[in-house]
């Protein structure tokens, strides 16, 4: 059972270059913490301090998972994880 | 799979009343939009009528300003306290190679000027701060925010918050964009989407992760099209939906950004610093991290200085290629930090890294202290500071 995390190019050197990772778990956080295993700076960056990062954005299927129970928020197969950076380019 | 779109949010009606009347010349000028019934006579008038303030002239700010001045925008503001560089050229087309030097302001109202004689432009030669934020866009009616750096666009959202303004944002990097329509008064503000930058070094400007030219002007008109359909009041704005260009895989998402509890909604200029929390690493650089301009040219100097210590060029071997210090080594940052890179460093006692500002070295020199090598530090500002 797999959903599909997307990743920016900004972020992309701390999974080793993928775009695209392949991730298992039933949550947000089963997610991060199996991505983790592999590519802990990545997770850092995407956990922030307090659980889930103030300037990187999470969404599942295109909802923001800060409104959908944040790291308990469910994922199921086939789901799409998205990770939105901050960016500040003009 | 659900899909859950964002709500869509409802705006009072045009933004702009029609108060100008058109000339002969200008109906004939504006006949395509003339004929769009979303735009028509009246919304050409309230167009005409507009005061829209740009933030930036840059890569982002050049088609928003370009656009805009085509489409007949009564007064349009510009801010940017910059000139024209060559490096600018790639990407920022209200310039040309005889610009190179020249106040980018000043160019901008020239080219504008010859695009539309009946815009009024306004040239704000200066860095918007927390000192003048308020003062400059009181007066306009719309703001876009085409600024390069994160100080700005919270300087830009919490004016705008203040002063009850909408403004359009956009940002760029390398072949991804993001674009909304922040207004207060009815949706999200920047904040609830990203209430604190990150830390220095973590996410690079443009200056050094490169941006494809192009997708300037695609987030840049996209930009421009949501300014100009909430003037004359067409269609759904952008407010409280984020969009997400990824140029390589040519795909728009559409987020949407809900208010968040908590929000930081300030009550003045004066209560956060932007330069402070914006520009600095979050962990501050202590002394014994940096290494002086001087205090390394001195080094240098000293007989086979540059023998006794590893001086190491982390940027991209085209930058190293336009010009390194002498006796440097290049070691781009990506592989810095690789095992291997980390084992060639462990073999200097000493070793000093440089960029361009000093962003990616301190970025660097932590990683390097973290594998357990004390002996480094960084050259504070880069080489831009030499």
């Amino acid at each position: 059972m797999t959903a599909t995390m997307l990743l920016p190019a900004v972020l992309a050197g701390r999974a080793g270059g993928a775009r695209t990772l392949h991730v298992t778990g039933a949550t947000i956080a089963e997610v991060l913490e199996h991505v983790g295993a592999e590519h802990a700076d990545l997770v850092e960056v995407i956990r922030g301090r307090e659980g889930l990062s103030r300037y990187v954005n999470v969404y599942v299927n295109e909802v923001d998972v800060r409104g959908s129970g944040g790291l308990d928020t469910p994922v199921a197969a086939g789901d799409e994880i998205a990770v939105i950076p901050a960016v500040a380019g003009g | 799979m659900t899909t859950t779109t964002a709500p869509r949010v409802v705006v009072p009606g045009p933004l702009v009343e029609p108060t100008h009347d058109l000339s002969r010349e200008e109906i004939a000028r504006y006949s395509r939009h003339l004929l769009l019934p979303e735009v028509g006579l009246e919304g050409q008038r309230r167009l005409k009528s507009a005061r829209i303030l740009v933030v930036g002239a840059g890569g982002l700010g050049a088609p928003i300003l370009t656009y805009l001045a085509a489409a007949g925008v009564g007064t349009l503001g510009v801010v940017d306290d910059d000139v024209v560089d060559a490096s600018n050229l790639q990407r920022q087309v209200l310039f040309g190679s005889d610009d190179l030097g020249r106040p980018k302001v000043e160019v901008t109202a020239e080219r504008l000027a010859t695009i539309n004689p009946h815009v009024e432009v306004v040239a704000h030669p200066v860095r918007v701060d927390a000192t003048n934020a308020l003062d400059l866009f009181a007066g306009y009616d719309l703001v876009l925010d085409g600024a390069d750096n994160f100080a700005t666009r919270y300087l830009v959202n919490d004016a705008c918050v203040l002063l009850g303004l909408p403004y359009v944002w956009g940002s760029v990097f390398r072949f991804e964009g993001q674009v909304s329509l922040f207004w207060e008064r009815y949706g999200p503000q920047y904040r609830d989407l990203y209430s604190e930058p990150p830390p220095a070094g973590l996410v690079p400007s443009c200056a050094e992760g490169g941006v494809l030219g192009s997708l300037c002007a695609m987030i840049g008109a996209t930009m421009a099209s949501e300014a100009l359909k909430l003037v004359v009041g067409a269609g759904d704005p952008l407010v409280g939906r984020l969009l997400v260009l990824d140029a390589l895989s040519m795909r728009w998402r559409s987020f949407p950004i809900a208010r968040q509890p908590g929000t930081l909604r300030v009550g003045s200029l004066d209560e956060w610093d932007y330069v402070a929390r914006c520009d600095l690493p979050q962990a501050a650089p202590g002394a014994d991290d940096q290494i002086t301009p001087a205090e390394l040219r001195r080094r240098l100097d000293e007989p086979d200085g540059a023998r006794r210590f590893a001086l190491v060029d982390v940027r991209e071997p085209f930058e190293h290629e336009l010009g390194a210090i002498p006796g440097s080594i290049l070691l781009p940052r990506a592989q810095v930090t690789t095992p291997e890179g980390v084992a060639l460093l462990s073999e200097f006692d000493d070793v000093v890294l440089y960029c361009k500002s000093g962003a990616r070295s301190q970025a660097c020199l932590a990683r390097l202290r973290d594998a357990g090598h004390p002996g480094v530090r960084s050259l504070a500002g880069g080489i831009d500071a030499w």
